[in-house]
């Protein structure tokens, strides 16, 4: 159990770490997406499906949804 | 969008407000509630305006903004209803209407549905608005801008 705990969260770090590091924001939200699913996975096992929900709902799919919206409408590449 | 995308969209759409309207009804009992529920239900929405494309969602957004303010008011109506005691007194619990079912003795649970009294109206009320805020929010952010490039 404890090292299914430190493979979810070693990989969430590493998911925020990508949204942060790449250079194309329409990869960078979905990193954030995948980041925002595993930590609702870690809500899940830390028994809080209420927030588990909530973080599916909100930070997986409407957020990047509002994310992927706004970067159509301006320049896809983030600036030097 | 393609054809698979609105193909699939088609079949998951409906399993998808299924679930949020479950997580909304049975909020009082089982994990998730009125926002849960809402946003599982806007995500629905999310999915529709990516498939299909946003014009068509656009008359919507005249239904969704007053739903919003009803979704409000019913909240704060339901609230104000337990002013003889304290604000948020629940009125209807275990007043024997359809919703004030008495409580079985091993303790609220699935099979006893109706016993929460007013949290489910609540919850509904949460739902509704939750569902028609993030809803216009993504049907209006992805028809801002389309005229301008």
């Amino acid at each position: 159990m404890t090292a299914l705990h430190v493979l979810t969260l070693t990989l969430v770090v590493v998911g925020a770490a990508l949204a942060a590091w790449f250079r194309d924001l329409l990869a960078s939200v979905i990193a954030l997406a995948g980041a925002s699913l595993l930590l609702s996975l870690e809500f899940y096992l830390l028994q809080a499906p209420d927030v588990a929900i909530a973080e599916a709902g909100i930070g997986a799919a409407l957020t990047a949804a509002i994310y992927i919206l706004a970067i159509r409408k301006t320049r896809p590449k983030e600036e030097e | 969008m393609s054809v698979v995308v609105r193909t699939v969209s088609r079949v998951v759409a409906p399993v998808a407000l299924a679930f949020g309207a479950y997580v909304i009804m049975h909020g009082h009992l089982t994990p998730g509630g009125g926002f849960q529920g809402g946003a599982v239900v806007a995500s629905v929405v999310a999915l529709l305006v990516v498939a299909f494309g946003a014009e068509r969602w656009r008359k919507w957004t005249h239904a969704l903004l007053p739903l919003e303010d009803v979704g409000a008011m019913a909240f704060v109506i339901l609230a104000f209803l337990g002013l003889g005691a304290t604000f948020f007194r629940n009125v209807l619990a275990g007043s024997g209407g359809l919703f004030g079912a008495p409580v079985p003795r091993l303790g609220p649970n699935p099979g006893a549905l109706n016993t929460a009294g007013t949290l489910p109206l609540m919850n509904w009320a949460v739902g509704l608005k939750v569902i028609a805020g993030l809803g216009a929010v993504v049907i209006l952010l992805s028809l801002f801008g389309r005229e301008d490039g």
